[in-house]
């Protein structure tokens, strides 16, 4: 699954059950079929324009990174 | 339909009050309106509540006769509303759609939101059930994170800057800090709100509103009537409620809201004004950047123009058009439940005459905003003098 960064953020104060995770990076992508996703990022920080792919699911949430 | 007017109002000071419960702070603005529009609890013919997330925050639901009969409105239609933090918008929405339709003639609406007794993760964690908790939610979004995505969306397309969205939380601030009853009666420095504590990049904490407790009621009836009640009455000229997709990755165009836009037009034409007649207004500015789309939305400005709009000083409290003389969400306080009635009471105040230090000259015809979500929910209400 690809796409383009369409818009992104880092969470630094988290909900509850993701207190460990933070900071995190979370980003809409926009996917190829013209639906956007929200999603988490693995490695390198994203900005708005970046082509990136899905890299895995965790518990359901989706991690993409730059390609 | 029958015209309908506002005919007394009462607000709770916002804050941090550990004494306090859910329902007397319900049962003090409540109190408050009627005694401000002299009328008894039993003359009350229907209560609309807002309230965003009693239950998860106090574990307390039926709330609206819970609050009523505390107040002593009694035997009559209690009903909670809940659309997020324009949870009361939309009470007073149906509540208004109900008098003008001849249902009622009194109708007491209130709202409440009783957030401080849990820690700010569980906060954050309740606030996220606002969004799609199948989607966005499980995926780490707070509500600071899905404003911050809109921030840097609008920053992208319009070049909106970080001062620009600091010079909303620094007026806002300059305004409460006049506002006896805000919950932050601090005035910040562009610096300092430059500089705050990052909280979802590019939005520090003085992007953020605050979380606080406490409670606003308004009391309508037929304009009609008012005159037996007030000699102030403020009527309601134009009033809309619209909608849209909770998610905010199924919106086309996150830098607007186009709920908003929809719900102003509807409430333009109804009171047979313009974005240009409106002289003052309280929008819904959870966060910064909120504000800025909202001015746009309302079509006070062009799209992109909110950024440069506020930098500029226009919507002080002496400027063109003064926006959010309450101190806003960010220096009044965000009770979410609480917040739509109260922008509708700060309005009102102000075209009575008697917001105090913060009373703007041009007080005859005012707009409040009231957003639920990342934009799932609008409500738009234009009030003027009668």
């Amino acid at each position: 699954m690809k796409g383009v960064i369409y818009t992104e953020t880092v969470v630094f104060a988290p909900p509850e059950q993701f207190a460990a995770d933070a900071p995190y990076q979370l980003v809409i992508v926009a996917l190829e079929d013209g639906k956007r996703l929200t999603a988490r990022v693995l490695g390198e920080r994203v900005t708005i324009g970046d082509a990136v792919e899905l890299a895995e699911s965790r518990n359901g949430i989706p991690f993409f990174h730059k390609t | 339909m029958r015209a309908v007017a506002v005919i007394g109002i009462g607000k709770t000071a916002f804050g941090a009050f550990a004494d306090r419960d859910l329902r007397s702070l319900a049962v003090e603005a409540g109190l408050a309106c009627l005694a401000d529009a002299h009328v008894s609890p039993s003359k009350v013919e229907a209560f609309y509540l807002g309230n965003f997330a009693g239950p998860s925050f106090v574990g307390q639901n039926h709330l609206a006769p819970y609050i009523a009969g505390a107040m002593g409105v009694e035997h009559v239609p209690c009903t909670r509303f809940e659309a997020a933090c324009a949870s009361s918008g939309s009470a007073f929405f149906h509540a208004v759609s109900s008098v003008a339709a001849g249902m009622y003639d009194l109708v007491l609406v209130g709202g409440v939101e009783k957030m401080t007794s849990q820690t700010t993760p569980k906060v954050t964690e309740i606030l996220a059930g606002a969004g799609d908790m199948s989607g966005e939610g499980c995926a780490g979004a707070t509500f600071p994170a899905l404003f911050a995505m809109i921030a840097r969306r609008h920053m992208y397309q319009y070049g909106t800057t970080r001062e620009q969205l600091a010079a909303v939380a620094v007026k806002n601030h300059a305004n409460g800090a006049k506002n006896p009853q805000a919950h932050m009666r601090k005035i910040i420095t562009m610096e300092q709100a430059l500089n705050g504590k990052p909280i979802a990049d590019p939005l520090t904490v003085y992007d953020c509103s605050l979380v606080s407790d406490g409670a606003a009621a308004v009391l309508i009836c037929p304009l009609e009537r008012a005159s037996e009640f007030t000699s102030k009455p403020v009527v309601v000229k134009g009033l809309a409620q619209t909608s849209d997709h909770v998610a905010l990755d199924e919106k086309d165009d996150i830098t607007t809201f186009r709920a908003v836009k929809e719900a102003a037009q509807k409430a333009y034409k109804m009171a047979g004004v313009t974005a240009s007649d409106i002289q003052f207004a309280e929008l819904h500015d959870c966060f910064t950047i909120a504000e800025i789309v909202a001015t746009e939305d309302l079509g006070f400005v062009e799209k992109g123009g909110g950024g440069p709009y506020v930098l500029a000083g226009k919507t002080c409290l002496h400027g063109e058009r003064p926006i959010n003389t309450s101190g806003g969400l960010k220096s009044k306080g965000h009770p979410v439940g609480a917040t739509g009635v109260a922008q509708i009471c700060d309005v009102v105040l102000q075209i009575r005459g008697e917001a105090g230090e913060r009373q703007v000259a041009r007080n005859h015809l005012g707009l409040a905003q009231n957003l639920g979500g990342s934009g799932a929910t609008a409500v738009v209400t234009i009030l003027g003098a009668a």
